[in-house]
């Protein structure tokens, strides 16, 4: 019997009643932004409940300790408003755990009271709670709009809003990776390496999410970009944000008040969205791409050639962020593979827009859906499936229900590991996706062919 | 901190002062009060612990919130109700599926678990409220599904807000004729922890569930298992047990439940509490309302399985049944004896340390005596006093402005389902023969004189426990691992069981050996020194010039 096994083959129109959401909430983003800044306590202004959760599902995708505070509202909060209990916060923070940072997101609940974050700040820092030489960050992150996505870019935005233009250029380029894992992070600082940029990584997950067990915990690991290389960012050469919805309002930001220059590019999963950002890293930076490189991207291209008869023509499900989609359908597309049904949470007419662009001109049609959920999806795969499933854990009762392999990959993914220390960007990261993709295909193809089909050599 | 060597000379009094050293003088203050130097427990004044007050802002705690007690907890392991969160998106979708809760629905029986249903609050339904929402999207949901019950939960904005989720679920309620619709005001922020989520959960099923329905189930001795999860499969074994004894289970809450069991479970003939904390006061309106009377069970460890099994046979006193029960113990306990054997020549002499909910940190004990391990600290994450210093402290308690938060719901007999099922006389028999009825001693009386109770631990005292202590387990939840382990110490989440399960009853036993014994016997935490680190002398030319 199906795990969902309510679900109906036919669509009903839903206007109030989302199920099976395919997002969550601001703070959340927020919060895993936050701990790519080096030494930086998270903390969210709320009622502790939403802290412990978020710190939850960060702690079970990333398999990783994630600290962070709480401003622990009751009932009299709630009504009076928290500034009481932020303010208490911030000296208890500094004189327990001593960070670099505190970055403060708010939740739903302070959102509805009115808190400003900026006022309280300044009353903190009037008060004396803040050592000298310690930061604040604050982004305002009410979970009633947008989704994790947007948490994340405003707190990214709350990082690009530290910077402090002297008037001297740097020689660095700001990256905004967006929201990717920490071996993403490093990663994309490796491909940067390679073609000979010097960039500002920021948020930087790298060693703070994937940390060594040394037999000694720290709760500031050494990762995380500091905060006076975000304060330079604002004399940087230029900022390349990847992914509109993740990274765009920071870098946008950027040009407007400090004049450094931006180009927001796709997220570089699979070949073409990587190939851009490493043009546009060879224009902006003015040098030419080492063969180190080309011979990577040359690599992944071998590998498509030798597998493309079995992605040929495969129907694929698809949700999860919209930047990670936006790359990832282009990528499935550009093996001849169909991605059919295209659903995120996060709102957004653009997206819609740019999922239909990518699969225009194609041999089918797609299904895609911004605010859609994921028991819509479901319930297109029963009126017609697919032959593969790609998205976060919570898709595998779908994968099981319908007999379908499913590539787990976005946020979160609570049920399998290693996702954290082997990356999906560039190239080398498309080799991955590809191997991970074919061994599905074709783990299904030996399982399902009758015995006078099973073939030793495939 | 592998590093550091074991400071055993330190006395628990230089432990809890180097604890309280770093924090504000406030904070000091109030953390002193929680955290507690167990000893003179037998005297006539044993020291209180201060518990159930409100967590310190800043201070990194380990605890959740209302809903997180009254969603996830509570109503989260029934599975044919539609569980709708009203709120943004967040809460909805955290508590979708976490918490392991596991079900058997069989073949053709509803299950709504593996859903989240949510009305996804916008900034508009903020501004203009979002009673309306909240009527269409239970209208989707029976029309979608038809369940027999729809439960409706707030999140920390509706509260502000003050959409009347009760009138909505009311109105729904009449509407529908054939579903029971109800809702729970359980804002994160209503009380200090989940505990208050318990409590306004176990307060809405008893006032709209129990007791509906008139049809008892057929059974010979009939019970309730009250505070039981079904985490890892736990409910399964206890059932399992039941079965084997004799006994009939009616209803479990909330662990593997359904809306008909609930409805029916007033027709028992005995209450057995196992998490005290998450609902005695059910077990108490019961027996107010319904005469059942009600006893502390614990299915944690084979010795306290044996123990509670016996006293059920006692409470129902046939003999036939006290014999049956003999035989399961003696069969039982055949396995458990062959898997001590096995893995308590690695365990004896170890060290553990446990900081869980409102009662495992107590009844995890008693597994880790049965593999002669020593708990050198323990604490709860959402205790009350009584859960500490055991049951009759209760009259002493003074509510403060948090807990009357939660509404006390008044309960009297009823006029005609009230029906004692002992006569004051067997009672009393009962009694006199040293059974003990609604006893509950708490954690502090079952651990060694100097060890540290600690209420509502964070992340710092954690940390500093398990570098001065050096244990060879500690318990927590997910939040906690992976600090914990970073520090060359294995952490066994005792909320989820770390995917694993079950621990409860005799194969409950035996698995939790076997875990412990692979955590503390485990060879990763030799690998964390490579060994360049261990002899870092360089000699400066190559080996085999
Ligand atoms: S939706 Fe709001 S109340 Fe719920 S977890 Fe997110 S921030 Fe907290
Ligand atoms: S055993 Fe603990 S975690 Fe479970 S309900 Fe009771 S108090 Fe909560």
């Amino acid at each position: 019997m199906a795990l969902l096994r309510h679900t109906p083959v036919e669509v009903m129109e839903r206007k109030s009643l989302t199920i099976n959401p395919a997002k969550t909430c601001q703070p959340i983003g927020a919060m895993y932004a936050a701990l790519g800044i080096h030494g930086c306590l998270p903390h969210s202004h709320g009622s502790q409940g939403c802290c412990a959760y978020h710190r939850s599902a960060l702690t079970r995708h990333y398999k990783e300790p994630v600290s962070a505070s709480t401003s622990s509202f009751t009932e009299g909060a709630s009504v009076f408003g928290g500034h009481a209990n932020l303010i208490q916060a911030i000296n208890n923070i500094f004189t327990v755990y001593d960070p670099e940072v505190i970055a403060v997101h708010t939740t739903c609940l302070s959102e509805t009271i009115g808190d400003d974050l900026k006022q309280i700040f300044d009353k903190a820092t009037k008060e004396g709670k803040v050592p000298a030489g310690k930061t604040l960050v604050g982004a305002a992150t009410p979970s009633y709009v947008g989704s994790h996505v947007t948490g994340f870019s405003n707190m990214v935005k709350a990082m690009a809003q530290l910077a402090e233009p002297s008037g001297r250029k740097t020689h660095k380029v700001n990256v905004i990776p967006g929201w990717v894992e920490p071996a993403d992070m490093a990663e994309i600082k490796r491909l940067c390496a390679m073609v000979g940029v010097d960039v500002t990584l920021f948020p930087d997950t790298d060693g703070v999410l994937n940390a060594p067990l040394t037999g000694e915990y720290k709760m500031f690991p050494d990762g995380g970009v500091t905060i006076e290389a975000l304060k330079r960012t604002g004399d940087a050469l230029g900022t390349l944000a990847l992914g509109e919805w993740c990274s765009a309002d920071a870098a946008r930001w950027l040009d407007a008040k400090c004049k450094v220059p931006c180009t927001v590019l796709d997220m570089p999963f699979g070949l073409a969205a990587t190939d851009r950002f490493i043009d546009v890293l060879r224009t902006v930076a003015g040098v030419s791409v080492p063969d180190s490189v080309s011979n990577e991207r040359g690599q992944l291209v071998d590998m498509i050639s030798d597998m493309h008869q079995y992605f040929y023509g495969k129907r694929v499900a698809i949700w999860g962020d919209p930047d990670q989609l936006i790359s990832m359908c282009e990528f499935l597309v550009s093996l001849d593979m169909q991605p059919v049904y295209v659903v995120t949470g996060t709102p957004g007419k653009a997206f819609e827009r740019r999922i239909r662009e990518i699969c225009a001109d194609q041999p089918f049609e797609v299904k895609v859906k911004a605010k859609g959920d994921m028991f819509l999806m479901h319930q297109w795969i029963k009126n017609e499936p697919v032959d593969l499933l790609i998205g976060n854990t919570y898709g595998k009762y779908i994968a099981r229900d319908e007999d379908i392999p499913l590539l787990r990959w976005g946020f979160p993914i609570l049920d399998r590991q290693g996702h954290q220390y082997f990356p999906t960007v560039g190239y080398k990261g498309g080799l991955r996706l590809l191997e991970k993709i074919l061994d599905l295909l074709l783990d299904r193809k030996d399982r399902d062919d009758p015995e006078t089909k099973f073939e030793l050599v495939l | 901190m592998a590093k550091t060597k074991k400071l055993v000379q330190l006395t628990p009094t230089d432990i809890k002062e180097d604890i309280l050293a770093k924090y504000p003088p406030k904070v000091a203050r109030k953390r002193a009060k929680q955290i507690m130097i167990n000893e003179a427990t037998g005297s006539d004044s044993p020291p209180e612990i201060l518990a159930n007050v409100r967590t310190i802002p800043g201070i990194i705690t380990m605890r959740g919130c209302t809903y997180a007690g009254c969603k996830g907890v509570i109503m989260g392991p029934t599975r044919d109700i539609v569980n709708i969160t009203h709120g943004p998106i967040g809460c909805g979708f955290y508590s979708w599926l976490t918490r392991r809760n596991q079900t058997d629905a069989g073949p053709d029986g509803d299950n709504f678990m593996t859903y989240c249903f949510s009305t996804d609050m916008q900034d508009q339904d903020i501004i203009f409220g979002g009673e309306k929402k909240l009527a269409a999207a239970i209208q989707e949901a029976y029309d979608l599904l038809h369940p027999k019950g729809i439960c409706v939960f707030a999140t920390c904005p509706v509260g502000l807000i003050g959409d009347d989720i009760h009138a909505v679920a009311r109105k729904m309620k009449e509407k529908f004729g054939d579903c029971n619709v109800f809702a729970f005001s359980c804002e994160g922020y209503k009380g200090v922890s989940q505990s208050a989520g318990h409590h306004i959960a176990n307060n809405q099923v008893f006032t709209h569930l129990v007791g509906e329905q008139t049809k008892a189930q057929e059974g010979e001795f009939k019970i309730n298992l009250l505070g039981e999860y079904n985490i890892g499969g736990d409910g399964f074994e206890i059932d399992r047990i039941f079965k084997k004894c004799g006994i009939t289970c009616l209803s479990t809450f909330s662990g593997n439940s359904s809306y008909d069991q609930f409805a029916r479970s007033h027709h028992a003939d005995l209450n057995l509490v196992m998490c005290h904390r998450s609902i005695n006061y059910v077990a108490d309106m019961m027996e107010t309302k319904y005469g059942i009377p009600w006893i502390k069970v614990n299915f944690i460890s084979a010795d306290s399985t044996a123990k509670s099994l016996r006293k059920i046979g006692e409470y129902f006193g046939d003999e036939a049944l006290m014999e049956r029960i003999e035989e399961v113990i003696a069969e039982e306990m055949k396995g458990v004896q062959a898997a001590l054997a096995e893995h308590k020549p690695h365990t004896e002499g170890k060290t553990a340390m446990l900081f869980v909910g409102g009662s495992r940190a107590h009844h995890y004990q008693d597994l880790f005596t049965e593999l002669g391990m020593k708990t050198l600290s323990a604490g709860y994450e959402f205790a009350h006093r009584d859960d500490y210093e055991g049951r009759q402290v209760i009259p002493d308690l003074v509510p403060d402005a948090d807990s009357r938060n939660i509404e006390e719901i008044e309960v009297s007999a009823d006029p005609e389902l009230y029906n004692p099922r002992k006569s004051a006389e067997e009672l009393k028999a009962l009694e006199d023969s040293g059974f003990e009825f609604k006893e509950y001693e708490g954690m502090n009386k079952q651990m060694a004189d100097g060890t540290i109770i600690i209420d509502d631990l964070n992340q710092y005292e954690a940390e500093k426990l398990v570098e001065l202590y050096k244990p060879d387990i500690f318990c927590a939840g997910i939040k906690e691992k992976y600090s914990i382990q970073k520090n060359g110490v294995p952490m066994l989440q005792l909320h989820s069981y770390d995917y694993g399960g079950p621990f409860a009853g005799f194969k409950g036993a035996i698995n939790f050996y076997k875990t412990v014994d692979r955590l503390v016997s485990s060879k990763v935490w030799s690998y964390t020194e490579a060994p360049w680190q261990k002899s870092p002398e360089l000699t400066g030319t190559f080996v085999w010039e």
